[in-house]
């Protein structure tokens, strides 16, 4: 299958909806759009599959190599191993429950459409590169568009918020630039010209004093956007003021743009500085999770609850990647598509919830499932799913992380993964403080009475999510053949 | 020599039956909801009660021992080459016995539900959840995998908090299923560590290679156990501690058993099933489970037996000044199954030594019946009564006879009263603790006494004494609330003649157990006079209780507030984790990181202020300052170089 798919039915489907003379049909385009997204990613899958099955072996499938600008040797180099695949499927299904959420959306809908799926395309050009300068370029696609996503149809305090954002996006942006433009300037075939190709810088030994200088440079530029403490705080804030799809975007593919550029690219690239570094990301992480957990376990209002919960949460992903070990990194792979599944699916809950009773505050919410059963359950699975029950992704991918993360049997390790499983205990304190006094409890407004339960768009949107949560969570086994062998060849380098 | 499909539909029926009535029975099949659950489970029951019949007395011996046999098993999710969670089922005597229990349990409280929770307006739900419940429950039995276990585990944890916060209108009920889930998930963090220890050493997480492995002396895995340390314990006992950890959570050993008079919140039925004989017992099942490991590990079992121990006379003297009914039930639990660990505790592996793992196993089997009796019974009279406070009843055994018959036959049996169930598996108990441990005997023989004077001081409260205006005339319930309590008695008063010690051993091998009267006399003496002076304070209306309360001053109230555990946990996580760790947490967040990255801004900003000055567009300033540039340039170079 050709890659490119991926790339030119979002630009059509931007484009064409800007054509559209109403809400109607501007929405229409949009599903229409990423439903068919969703269809390719299925595709590649089942593509994908054929090929491995049959016995292709290579590294990367599908790949299309074009010169891009040929004195800088930047080549628009594509192509696809298990984890992209992974990565590639998370977004079709966010994008296209997003779209349904934002079904009702009055305000500018025209732009606000077109900007949502400008952003796959950033996501999916991401994904599918290999060629470092490539990648970075469909990083920026997908960071300025939320800027105006959050300035504009945000809430609170949204220019604060989209400011900053887009401040500490841009610096770990520049932070990866640097980081790049030293694995560049380091690498020299015999005929002494430089590469960006990812593929062949991997094949080359970038020498070690450079890589523990731009290790740093990537990985904490990558990390910025997966929320790596202490660069987390645009979470909470842009969180919150983002409007619901535009929540459910950042916090399912964007912080995973960062952990797949920790990992595909400082990684994967630089494994002796990564070996070298390894005892901080998990110091920096470890502290992520634990008091990312406390410090969620103090806020009052649903959005900062997630958004808080996510810096928890994608602590495991940085986690898995700085144990370094196979089912670590495995581990950390399935819990970025898990928290993208199950993040999107609990900024949706909180959206509906708020766009019924306009407000997001605990203590002023009570007793909405008998009110809401269909939302309030919606609720009720997206927290137990972030507090790790089986049967959900999350189980799957922290086991996967612990079970990684103890195969270090070093003392600073053990302990770190006894803290990171500790966590779940805190989870399962703030899931279920959220979920009892907004979902369970008496009514707390009489007003409520008189809400609405969610209409086909949301319950569509919530379904979509929840099939992807549940996929995992009772057959984890397709994912982890998916990316267990990738991650074996990540660290044989 | 199995049909694996008939033993795979035992868990898999309840699943079913959940996701259809969890999917449909709001809107569309609602009436029926119990029909279908109850009519699963009964096929359920049905099964496995033939598959105990063929592995006991057909198929399951080999060489007059009674073999393990993994009916299926399924590579569910790969993590090194050498861990893996293989989703199977294994049949061998203690997962046949608890595949029984559990579905006829359910079964009884599915059939009970019919009539006691009919008219309740999410019907369906409470019987999609009861079944979820079962299903889980049965997946841990059945377990293979001790990661199996874990996840199955985590599912009964999150059915019991979903049955505890049924009537979750009623904030109280959902504070308890709250507690209850997250205390027990403190535990689990525990079970998980230790799973993580003994997989990491044992290079497995398959229940049979795992306990092969770290019971030889001589392969490496058990060299490697026992002789990495931490803090001076070996890696074996580290794991299995902290396993056990898990099933004191679970089976509300103290300290961690703070959860269970609170799910008492929950419907009564799901108490009989849940906090009476099911899940409560899921860690004593998995001590059972691992018990090879722990015969081998004599630090490990110490803190089984004494943390058992305590943990029934503690329960026990809590028992005797609470006036709720199901919370005196609640922590009647609590003790009965303090004596089930510490039988197992004080156990050896095999033959004679190995009575007390079969007195464990035996209680558990006898006490899953006359509990979930009590609890049913109880939940009888709550539903005729609206109440759960004992002050509210009185006199009882005329409106209702075959509660109180059931109910006086299940006292009797929890008493240790011959020739009722609980008479000869208490008895093994005693026994096994006598011949391993005096103290611990000690302390079984005063709260067998304590047992039998708390549960006849319910029994006449509710029964006898003064009499009760009941203002509903709906009379005792429906039959499809009297048929358990009669089927129920039934089993109280008959379990205890089951030939168990020919069935469940811990080696496999039939053991030769008779009942000695000169020992029997003690305990049942005691029973005895434990129900006289019940009788003696109970049985009418009258002030020495309160005398003796009074006289007994501040011992009386701080067993009357539960020795004050309660406020304990409050304060640690009130006092200490919200206010010392949390929100020093969320302050720091807000304005340390964050007002260093916000500082950071404001500093580049302020910069910025001054330098655009720089930029002023006028190019005799520029001319400046190109000159400057090179003029310092020149400068550097020439003294440089």
């Amino acid at each position: 299958m050709n890659l490119y798919w991926l790339l030119i039915l979002p630009t059509i489907t931007a484009f064409a909806l800007l054509l559209g003379n109403n809400l109607k049909q501007v929405r229409m385009i949009a599903f229409g759009g990423a439903l068919l997204q969703m269809v390719l990613a299925f595709i590649l899958l089942f593509a994908f599959w054929q090929q491995r099955s049959a016995g292709n072996t290579a590294p990367m499938l599908f790949e299309n190599n074009l010169s891009w600008f040929a004195p800088l040797h930047i080549n628009f180099h594509t192509g696809v191993d298990g984890i992209s695949v992974a990565m590639i499927m998370l977004t079709s299904f966010v994008v296209l429950s997003a779209v349904l959420v934002s079904w009702k959306m009055d305000m500018q809908y025209k732009t606000f459409f077109f900007l949502l799926i400008f952003l796959s395309i950033g996501a999916y050009g991401f994904f599918m590169s290999l060629d470092v300068f490539t990648l970075f370029f469909f990083l920026e696609i997908a960071v300025i568009p939320k800027f105006m996503l959050i300035g504009v149809w945000g809430s609170g305090k949204k220019e604060y918020s989209a400011m900053k954002l887009a401040l500490m996006l841009m610096a770990g942006s520049a932070l990866v630039f640097v980081g790049l433009m030293g694995l560049y300037f380091n690498t020299a075939d015999t005929s002494g010209a430089h590469s960006f190709d990812l593929m062949q810088i991997a094949q080359m030994h970038i020498p070690v004093e450079a890589q523990m200088i731009f290790f740093p440079f990537a990985f904490v530029g990558f990390g910025i956007f997966t929320a790596l403490f202490p660069f987390h705080t645009w979470v909470p804030d842009g969180h919150s003021s983002a409007p619901t799809a535009a929540s459910m975007f950042l916090a399912g593919i964007s912080m995973k743009l960062g952990g797949y550029g920790c990992l595909r690219v400082a990684t994967f690239l630089m494994p002796d500085a990564a070996h070298a570094y390894s005892w901080i990301i998990i110091l920096l992480s470890t502290i992520a999770i634990i008091y990312g957990a406390f410090a969620t376990m103090m806020q009052k209002d649903l959005k900062y609850i997630n958004a808080y919960s996510s810096v928890s949460h994608c602590g495991f992903v940085l986690l898995g990647i700085g144990m370094l070990t196979e089912t670590s990194i495995t581990g950390a792979v399935m819990q970025m598509v898990s928290h993208g599944l199950m993040t999107a699916l609990f900024f949706a809950a909180i959206g509906m919830i708020y766009s019924r009773t306009h407000t997001r505050m605990v203590a002023q919410l009570g007793g909405l499932l008998k009110i809401m059963p269909f939302i309030s359950t919606v609720f009720v699975i997206a927290g137990l799913c972030s507090l790790g029950l089986p049967g959900f992704s999350g189980f799957v991918a922290e086991m996967t992380v612990f079970m990684g993360s103890w195969q270090n049997p070093d003392t600073l390790y053990r302990l770190a993964t006894i803290l990171a499983c500790a966590s779940i205990v805190v989870t399962a304190v703030y899931i279920l403080r959220a979920v009892g006094s907004t979902v369970m409890g008496p009514v707390t407004d009489e007003h409520y009475n008189a809400l609405t339960d969610a209409g086909w768009y949301e319950k569509l949107a919530a379904i979509i999510l929840i099939a992807g949560i549940v996929a995992i969570g009772i057959a984890p086994f397709w994912l982890n053949q998916l990316i267990a062998p990738v991650a074996a060849t990540i660290l044989k380098k | 020599m199995f049909n694996n499909i008939n033993i795979a539909l035992v868990p898999l029926l309840p699943l079913a039956s959940s996701i259809l009535l969890g999917l449909f029975g709001r809107k569309y099949i609602k009436n029926a909801a119990g029909i279908i659950g109850t009519a699963a489970l009964l096929v359920s029951a049905v099964l496995s009660a033939y598959i105990a019949y063929e592995y006991f007395f057909v198929a399951g011996k080999i060489d007059n021992v009674y073999q393990p046999i993994i009916a299926m098993q399924y590579n569910w999710l790969q993590f090194t080459p050498s861990l893996s969670i293989n989703l199977g089922i294994i049949i061998d005597p203690i997962s046949v016995m608890m595949m029984v229990v559990v579905t006829f349990v359910s079964l009884m409280v599915h059939v009970f539900s019919l009539g006691y929770m009919k008219g309740e307006e999410r019907y369906a739900t409470y019987y999609a959840y009861l079944s979820l419940f079962t299903f889980s429950m049965l997946g841990l039995v059945i377990s293979t995998n001790i990661f199996q276990t874990y996840m199955f585990w985590e599912l009964v944890g999150v059915s019991s908090y979903l049955l505890i916060g049924y009537y979750f209108q009623k904030p109280s009920a959902v504070s308890a299923a709250k507690k209850a889930f997250i205390v027990t998930r403190f535990a689990d963090l525990g079970f998980l560590i230790g799973i993580l220890i003994l997989a990491f050493h044992a290079e497995t997480l398959d229940f049979q290679t795992l306990i092969q492995r770290l019971t030889d002396a001589n392969s490496t895995q058990f060299a490697s156990s026992a002789s990495s340390t931490f803090l001076g314990v070996s890696a074996l006992t580290w794991g299995l501690t902290l396993v056990f950890m898990g099933g004191a959570g679970k089976s509300a050993m103290f300290p961690l058993h703070v959860w269970l008079p609170d799910a008492m919140e929950g419907p009564t039925p799901v108490s009989a099933l849940i906090h009476a004989a099911t899940m409560v017992v899921a860690g004593v099942y998995l001590v059972a489970r691992l018990f090879p490991i722990f015969s081998f590990d004599g630090a490990a079992l110490t803190v089984v037996t004494y943390v058992g121990a305590f943990s029934a006379l503690f329960a026990a003297i809590i028992a005797c000044t609470q006036t709720d009914i199901k919370r005196v039930l609640a922590y009647s639990t609590m003790s009965q199954i303090g004596f089930m660990m510490f039988a197992l505790g004080v156990s050896g592996y095999g033959g004679e030594n190995g009575l007390g793992y079969m007195a464990a196993m035996f209680h558990l089997f006898t006490h899953a019946f006359f509990k979930s009796l009590l609890f049913l019974g109880a939940g009888a009279v709550i539903h005729l009564v609206h109440s759960n406070d004992m002050n509210d009843m009185g006199g009882l055994r005329k409106l209702m006879p075959i509660t109180h018959i059931s109910f006086l036959i299940a006292c009797f049996a929890i008493a240790g009263i011959p020739p009722f169930a609980g008479f000869f598996s208490k008895e093994e108990i005693l026994l096994s603790a006598f011949h391993a441990n005096t103290l611990v005997y000690g302390v079984a023989l005063l709260t067998s006494g304590l047992t039998a004077f708390y549960m006849f001081r319910l029994y006449f409260s509710i029964f006898w004494q003064k009499d009760t205006e009941v203002h509903d005339s709906h009379g005792e319930g429906p039959w499809a609330m009297k048929l358990p309590l009669i089927i129920l008695g039934a089993l109280a008063l008959l379990a205890g003649f089951v030939p168990f010690s020919s069935l469940v051993t811990a080696d496999g091998m039939p053991l030769e157990t008779h009942i000695d009267i000169a020992f029997s006399a003690a305990p049942v003496l005691l029973a005895a006079a434990g129900i006289l002076l019940a009788m003696r304070l109970y049985k009418k209306a009258n002030e020495t209780p309160a005398k003796i309360a009074l006289a007994l001053g501040g011992l009386y109230h701080a067993a009357y507030r539960k020795f004050y555990i309660d406020e304990v946990y409050a304060f640690v996580t009130k006092k200490i984790i919200f206010n010392l760790i949390g929100r020093p947490a969320a302050w720091f967040d807000k304005h340390i990181v964050d007002g260093l990255m916000n500082a950071m801004a404001s500093v580049t900003a302020a910069f910025a202020g001054l330098i655009k000055g720089l930029q002023s567009g006028k190019v005799q300033q520029y001319a400046l300052y190109f000159f400057g540039g090179i003029v310092t340039l020149t400068i550097l170079i020439i003294y440089w170089w």
